[in-house]
C-alpha cells in the first residue's frame, strides 16, 4: 500500500520521524538526543506501549532508512561522549540491530561503501555489521524477503540486496583491505550464510506444518547466485550434509529442499549443479536433494546429461558415479541413462572425437559408459542394442589402430564390458593387455554388484579396489607332498627349530646350459643357419654379442651377412630373451662396420616383403647403433676381452626399452634432459657450453644411417605405406630420425641431415597421428640442438620461420598434452638461439 | 607357507668352500671320512680316483699321507673304513673288493673279494655284530644282490628279484638293522626306479616302492624316523618312510633345477643333507622338512660324491679332479 500523506494519524509519524532527524543534526544535548530517540524506539518495539500497527508500518517502509542514514552520518567518538557509558552507542545502535533488516542491512553496506577510510566511523559501522551478523539478522532479512514475495515486490529492491548479500566479502574486503574483520572472509561468512539459509527454511517448514503458504524463491536466489559467485564448495559443504539428514527424516523437509533447488534461476543452475554433484556423497543424496529436477527443467537436464558429460571432464570418478547413479535412481530419469549411455558410446566411438580430444577426455567418457552400463540392465538395452554395438565397433577400430598404447587399452576395455552387457550369454570377448592402476579402476566400474555396494551415503562412492591381489603361491621349488612337514609321529627326536638353519641365496641355481656355444662368429652363423640342434642354436644366438666384440675384424669380413642372417632369424623354440639377444647382436655388428651394415639395413627399410616388426626392428637397431657410435660407453659396455666367460657386453639401458613397446625410447629422454639442463644454464645467465668435445664416432657414417632413411618415405610399396596404414612405422620412423638428428651433434654432416629433417618435418606436420606429431616435435628440437646456430640461420632461415609458426600453434592448439609441451619446448630453444645471436652479433 | 615375506631380510650369499684339495690328477669317484686310529684321532680323509689310486688326505695339513694303488688303474668306486679303525675296503672297476691293512703306517692288501658284477653299484657292509660282520655286494646275475659274512667270505644268501618284477640292475645299497629285531635289512635302489627292502635272513623282498622314473643313483636312511631318501638320474629326490608293517611309502619329492644325483648322504647327526649333482653342485637340505639351504657352485664338472665327517665337515669329489670341503650349519 503505497502511504497516504493526508491520512493525519500518518502524518503524527513523519512529524516525529522529523524532528528527531532535526535533533540528531543540530543538537548538542546527550540527554535530548536520548529521550527523543527513545521515544521512536516504540514504532519498532512491540511492548504494550509500542504505537499502532499503523504507524509501525509507516515507519517501517518511509521513514526507517531515512533515520538509519541520519543516524549513521552523526557517528563520531565526539557524538558517542555526549552521553556518558556507552548509552547513546548502545540506542544507536539497537535501531540497526531491530528495526527491519533489510533497511539496516543496505543502509549498513551503503555507508560503509560511502565512508572513506580507515577511519573511525568505517570501523564502527563494519564492527556494527559483524554484529548484525552474529546476531542472525541475515535470517531475519531472508525471511523477511520470502514473506514479502506473497505481497506485491520491488524487484530493483530485491534484486540490490541480493547482490549485497552475496557481494559482501567482496564489498568489505574492498574497503576494509587490511583491517577486514574475521567474519567477513569468504571462507567464514558463506557458511554462516548457509546456516542462515537453513534457519529460513526451516521456518518454511516451521509454517508448512502450521498450515501456512510460504514461498522460498528469495533463498533460491541466494544460492543461485552464491553458487555463480564460485562460492558452491564454502556454502554447500555446510548445505548438503544437513540437508541430507533433514531431508531423509521428513517428506516436508524434501518438498521444500526440491523447491529450493528448482527456483534457482536458470542462469545459476549450472554452477548450483556441478556444487551440487561434487558436494552430495552419492547418487541416493543427489537423488534426495534434486529430485526430478532433470526432468522437469530443461537447463538442468542440458547441464546433468551434456554438460558435464560431454563439455567437461574434470570432474573425479566418485563425482561421475554420484551423477549417474542418479538417472539410473528414478523410473522417469532412467530413459535420460539409456540416451546419455547412447550419447556417450557415439562420441566414444567418433573416429575424429578419438583424434581431436585429449586422453584425459576420453578416459573420462570411458568411465562414464562404463557406469553407465553397471546401472542399466539387459531388457533396457535390448532396443538400442544394435546402435550401440555399431558406435562401440566403430570405436574399437579406431582405438585400435592408435599408436598411443593407452588409447589401444582403452578401446579394449570399453570393448570388453560393453560386450558382455550387450551378449551376456555369448562368448567373451577378451583382449590382452597390461593391467594398470586405470584398467583396473576401469573394470572394476563396469562391474555392477560392485557399484551397488559401494554407493552408500556414508562414505560416499568408495573405489575399494575391486580386485584385491592374492597372493599367488609360486613356488619356486615345490614339494608336492602333503606332510613333510610334519612332525613325524612317535618320534623320539628332539625338536630342532628351522630357526638355525637359515638358507644361504640360492638365486644361482638356474638350468644348466650344456657348452655347445661356437667360439666364432663364422660358426656362430653356420649354427643360426643351419644347426638343427636347437640348444647349439641358441647358445650360438647367446654367444654372438660377446664374439663380434671380441673379433671385429673376423665379423666386418661377414657383417652384411650376418646382419642379413640376424634381421631374417626366427624364434625356433622358446628362448628366454630371445628379442633382446638378437637386437643386441645387430647392434654389435652395426657398430663394429657401420657404413656396410647401415647401408644394408636402410636400404631393407624400403624393401619389400618384410614385417612391420622388422622394420622397427631395423629403426631400433640403427638408433641403439647411432648412440652406441657417437658415445662410446655410454651403452655401458663392457671393457672389451675382460669377461671371456661371461661373453656378454650388457648394452644399457637403451636396449632394454623392449623392442615394439611404443613407450618414449630412452633417446628422447636424453633429448629432454638436455633441453632442460640448457634452459637452465641459459636462464642462469652463465656462458654456454657447447657439448663436450669427445670424438664422435658416429661423424663419420651418419649420412649412411639418416639420408637412406628419409628418401623414400613418400613412395608407398604394394606392401608397405607409410603415409597410409602404416602410420605407426611411420611414427617411429620421426622418432628414429630425430634420435640420429640429435646424435649427429657435431659432426660435418649435421647442416644437411637438419635441412633435410626440417623439410620432411613440414611435409608431415599436419599429420593426425598423435605419435608422428610427437616424433616431428622432437625431431624439430633435435635440429636446434644439433645444428650450429650461425649454420641454421644462414642456411635455412626461411625453415626456421615456418618451423616457429607451426610449433605456436601446436604449442596452444594440438589436443595431446605432449605435443604441446614438446612444443613449447621447442619453442624455447628457438628463443635461446635468437637471444644467442642477438647478444653474439 | 614356504613364501619369503617382505620383510624377510635377504638371505646370506653362498658360502664358499673351508678348501681344496687338489692332486688326484683324475677326477674324483668315492670319499669316506675316518678318523684314524694310528693317527691320535686327527681326521682323515679317502678318496677314490678314476685312476684306481686311493689317496689318503691329512686334514689338517691337506696334504696326502699316503696313496694306495690296488685296482690296477680302474675306477674306485666306494670307499668304507672298518669299525676298528686301520682296515679300508676298496671297491673298484676292476671287479675287486680289496681290504687294506692301515695299521702302523702299513698300505698292504690284506684280503680281496673278486666281484662277480662290473655295474656302478657300491657296495654296503653292516658291522652290528663285530667282530663278525656284513658285506652287500652286487652279484653274479645282474638284477641280484650278494650277501656275504665277513670275514669268513661266507656266501649267505642271493637276493634275486622275481623274474617278471624287471626292476633291472641294483644301483645302489644300504645295510642296517632296526633296533629292536636282530633281522638285518637291505635297502636296494634298481634301475627301474624303485627301491626295494629285503629281508636277508628270509631272502625275500617286504617291499618295494616305484619312486623314481630314471635310475636310482644313491640313497640313504635315517632309522630314527625310519625315513630315507633316494636322488636318481632324473630331476627329482624321493623321500620315503617304511612304516610298522615294514612297508615302503613314499613321502614327497622334490624337484631339482637340472637332472642327475650321482650321491645323496644324510648327516650322521641326521639334521642335513648333501646330494652330489651331475649339475656341478652340491645340494644342501634340512633333512626334517627337506627345506633347500644351500646351492653350492663351486665345481666344473659333475660331482661323483659327497661325505659328511662325524664332526660335521662336508667333502665333495667331482670329475673336475678337485675335493672340495665344506663346513656348513656346524651340529
Amino acid at each position: 500500500r503505497p502511504p497516504c500523506s493526508m491520512d493525519p494519524a500518518l502524518s503524527v509519524v513523519r512529524l516525529a520521524v522529523q524532528e528527531a532527524v532535526h535533533i540528531l543534526s543540530s543538537s548538542e544535548d546527550g540527554g535530548h538526543i536520548l529521550s527523543t530517540l527513545a521515544s521512536l524506539k516504540r514504532y519498532l518495539s512491540d511492548t504494550e506501549n509500542s504505537a499502532l500497527s499503523g504507524e509501525k508500518e509507516e515507519f517501517a517502509t518511509v521513514h526507517f532508512s531515512t533515520l538509519l542514514r541520519s543516524l549513521a552520518s552523526k557517528l563520531s567518538p565526539d557524538w558517542l561522549e555526549l552521553l556518558p557509558g556507552g548509552r547513546l552507542e548502545a540506542l544507536w545502535a539497537s535501531f540497526f540491530l531491530e528495526g527491519p533488516a533489510d533497511q539496516a542491512f543496505l543502509v549498513l553496506m551503503e555507508t560503509i561503501e560511502g565512508t572513506a577510510g580507515p577511519s573511525f566511523r568505517l570501523m564502527k559501522m563494519a564492527q556494527l555489521l559483524a554484529r548484525f551478523l552474529r546476531e542472525g539478522r541475515m535470517a531475519a532479512l531472508m525471511e523477511a524477503q520470502c514473506q514479502q514475495q506473497m505481497r506485491p515486490s520491488f524487484p530493483v529492491l530485491r534484486e540490490m540486496l541480493l547482490s549485497k548479500v552475496v557481494g559482501l566479502p567482496d564489498h568489505l574486503g574492498n574497503r576494509l583491505q587490511r583491517e577486514n574483520l574475521p567474519e567477513f572472509l569468504p571462507q567464514n561468512y558463506f557458511p554462516l550464510l548457509s546456516e542462515e539459509v537453513l534457519r529460513v527454511l526451516q521456518a518454511a517448514v516451521d509454517s508448512l506444518q502450521g498450515g501456512l503458504d510460504c514461498s522460498i524463491s528469495f533463498l533460491s536466489q541466494v544460492l543461485g547466485k552464491v553458487c555463480m559467485h564460485g562460492r558452491q564448495q564454502e556454502t554447500l559443504d555446510v548445505l548438503v550434509p544437513q540437508l541430507t539428514t533433514l531431508t531423509n527424516s521428513s517428506c516436508l523437509w524434501q518438498r521444500v529442499c526440491w523447491r529450493l533447488v528448482e527456483q534457482v534461476p536458470d542462469r545459476a543452475l549450472e554452477a548450483m549443479l556441478t556444487g551440487m554433484v561434487e558436494a552430495a556423497s552419492g547418487p541416493e543424496v543427489l537423488s534426495r536433494l534434486l529430485g526430478n529436477l532433470v526432468v522437469k527443467n530443461k537447463k538442468a537436464q542440458f547441464v546433468m546429461t551434456r554438460k558435464l558429460l560431454f563439455l567437461q571432464y574434470r570432474y573425479t570418478t566418485p563425482m561421475l558415479q554420484s551423477l549417474l547413479g542418479y538417472l539410473a535412481m528414478d523410473s522417469q530419469r532412467r530413459p535420460l541413462l539409456v540416451q546419455v549411455l547412447k550419447e556417450l558410446l557415439e562420441t566414444w566411438g567418433s573416429s575424429s572425437a578419438i583424434r581431436h580430444t585429449p586422453l584425459p577426455q576420453q578416459c573420462y567418457i570411458s568411465k562414464a559408459i562404463l557406469i553407465c552400463l553397471a546401472h542399466l540392465g539387459g531388457p533396457e538395452l535390448q532396443d538400442s542394442r544394435d546402435e550401440l554395438l555399431a558406435s562401440m565397433m566403430a570405436g574399437v577400430k579406431c582405438r585400435l589402430d592408435s599408436s598411443l598404447p593407452a588409447v589401444r587399452r582403452l578401446g579394449m576395455i570399453v570393448a570388453e564390458v560393453v560386450s558382455s552387457h550387450l551378449h551376456p550369454e555369448g562368448p567373451p570377448l577378451k583382449f590382452q593387455y597390461e593391467e594398470d592402476e586405470l584398467s583396473l579402476e576401469l573394470l572394476a566400474l563396469g562391474n555392477p554388484r560392485l557399484m551397488g555396494d559401494s554407493a552408500s551415503e556414508a562414505g560416499g562412492p568408495s573405489l575399494a579396489p575391486a580386485t584385491t591381489e592374492t597372493p599367488t603361491e609360486t613356488p619356486a621349488e615345490t614339494m608336492d607332498s602333503k606332510v613333510l612337514r610334519a612332525q613325524p609321529e612317535g618320534s623320539d627326536s628332539e625338536v630342532d627349530s628351522d630357526d638355525e638353519f637359515i638358507p644361504y641365496d640360492m638365486s644361482g641355481d638356474k638350468e644348466l646350459k650344456n657348452s655347445k656355444a661356437p667360439a666364432y662368429v663364422r660358426d656362430c652363423m653356420e649354427a643360426l643357419t643351419m644347426s638343427e640342434d636347437s640348444e647349439r642354436w641358441e647358445a650360438a644366438l647367446r654367444a654372438l654379442e660377446g664374439l663380434i666384440c671380441r673379433s671385429p675384424e673376423a665379423t666386418r669380413e661377414v657383417s652384411v651377412e650376418l646382419a642379413k642372417v640376424l634381421l631374417h632369424l626366427e624364434e625356433r623354440t622358446c628362448v628366454a630373451g630371445f628379442e633382446g639377444l638378437r637386437q643386441r647382436a645387430l647392434v654389435a655388428v652395426t657398430v663394429t662396420d657401420p657404413a656396410q651394415v647401415a647401408e644394408y639395413l636402410t636400404s631393407q627399410f624400403y624393401a619389400l616383403n618384410y614385417s612391420l616388426r622388422q622394420r622397427m626392428d631395423i629403426l631400433d637397431v640403427l638408433t641403439l647403433a647411432a648412440q652406441e657410435l657417437s658415445r662410446p660407453g655410454r651403452l655401458k659396455r663392457a671393457p672389451q676381452h675382460s669377461h671371456p666367460g661371461t661373453g656378454t657386453c650388457c648394452l644399457l639401458p637403451l636396449a632394454t626399452a623392449q623392442p615394439g613397446s611404443t613407450a618414449a625410447p630412452d633417446w628422447r629422454v636424453v633429448v629432454e634432459e638436455r633441453i632442460r639442463s640448457k634452459t637452465r644454464r641459459l636462464s642462469k645467465g652463465a656462458p654456454r657450453m657447447g657439448a663436450a668435445g669427445s670424438p664422435n664416432g658416429f661423424n663419420s657414417v651418419a649420412g649412411y644411417f639418416f639420408f637412406p632413411l628419409i628418401q623414400h618415405f613418400d613412395r608407398p610399396l604394394l606392401t608397405f605405406d607409410l603415409l597410409g596404414d602404416d602410420q605407426l612405422v611411420l611414427g617411429r620412423l620421426t622418432h628414429t630420425l630425430g634420435a640420429l638428428m640429435y646424435l649427429a651433434a657435431n659432426t660435418t654432416v649435421a647442416v644437411p641431415m637438419g635441412k633435410a629433417l626440417l623439410e620432411f618435418t613440414w611435409a608431415l606436420r599436419f599429420h593426425v597421428d598423435t605419435y608422428v606429431r610427437q616424433g616431428l616435435l622432437s625431431a624439430t628440437s633435435s635440429v636446434l640442438l644439433s645444428v650450429p646456430a650461425q649454420r641454421l640461420l644462414e642456411d635455412m632461415p626461411d625453415e626456421l620461420l615456418e618451423a616457429r609458426s607451426w610449433l605456436a600453434d601446436v604449442a596452444e592448439k594440438d589436443p595431446d598434452e605432449d605435443c604441446r609441451m614438446l612444443a613449447v619446448k621447442a619453442l624455447l630453444l628457438l628463443e635461446k638461439l635468437k637471444d644467442k645471436l642477438l647478444t653474439s652479433s | 607357507s614356504a613364501l619369503p615375506s617382505m620383510a624377510t631380510p635377504l638371505p646370506p650369499p653362498a658360502p664358499d668352500p673351508q678348501f681344496v684339495l687338489r692332486g688326484t690328477q683324475s677326477p674324483v669317484h668315492a670319499l669316506h671320512f675316518s678318523r684314524g686310529a694310528q693317527a691320535q684321532g686327527c681326521l682323515l680323509l679317502f678318496s677314490g680316483s678314476q685312476s684306481g689310486l686311493v689317496h689318503i688326505w691329512n686334514l689338517q695339513t691337506r696334504r696326502t699321507a699316503a696313496t694306495l694303488d690296488g685296482h690296477g688303474g680302474q675306477c674306485v668306486t666306494w670307499l668304507q673304513m672298518l669299525p676298528q679303525g686301520h682296515q679300508l675296503l676298496s671297491q673298484g672297476r676292476d671287479m675287486k673288493l680289496c681290504l687294506w691293512d692301515l695299521a702302523e703306517g702299513r698300505s698292504a692288501v690284506v684280503d680281496s673279494i673278486h666281484l662277480e658284477s662290473v655295474g656302478f653299484c657300491r657296495s654296503a657292509i653292516l658291522t652290528g655284530g663285530w667282530p663278525h660282520w656284513t658285506l652287500a655286494v652286487p652279484g653274479k646275475g645282474s638284477d641280484e644282490v650278494q650277501i656275504l659274512e665277513m670275514p669268513s667270505k661266507t656266501s649267505v644268501c642271493t637276493l634275486k628279484p622275481d623274474a617278471d618284477a624287471k626292476l633291472g640292475m641294483p644301483m645302489c645299497l644300504g645295510l642296517w638293522q632296526a633296533r629292536s629285531s636282530p633281522r638285518p635289512l637291505l635297502l636296494a635302489g634298481y634301475e627301474d626306479g624303485s627301491v626295494a627292502l629285503w629281508d636277508i635272513s628270509e631272502r625275500k623282498m617286504c617291499s618295494h616302492v616305484t619312486c623314481h622314473e630314471e635310475p636310482v643313483m644313491g640313497l640313504d636312511f635315517d632309522p630314527q624316523q625310519a625315513r630315507g631318501i633316494s636322488g636318481s638320474a632324473g630331476k627329482a629326490l624321493a623321500v620315503w618312510n617304511l612304516d610298522r608293517q615294514q612297508a615302503l611309502k613314499v613321502h614327497g619329492t622334490h624337484r631339482l633345477t637340472n637332472p642327475g644325483v650321482a650321491e645323496v648322504t644324510i648327516r650322521p647327526d641326521y639334521k642335513i643333507l648333501a646330494t652330489a649333482g651331475w649339475d656341478h653342485r652340491i645340494r644342501v637340505f634340512h633333512w626334517r622338512t627337506m627345506k633347500p639351504l644351500a646351492v653350492l657352485a663351486f665345481h666344473s664338472a659333475t660331482v661323483q660324491c659327497v661325505a659328511f665327517a662325524p664332526n660335521g665337515l662336508l667333502a665333495a669329489g667331482s670329475k673336475d679332479q678337485r675335493i672340495s670341503v665344506w663346513s656348513l650349519y656346524p651340529p
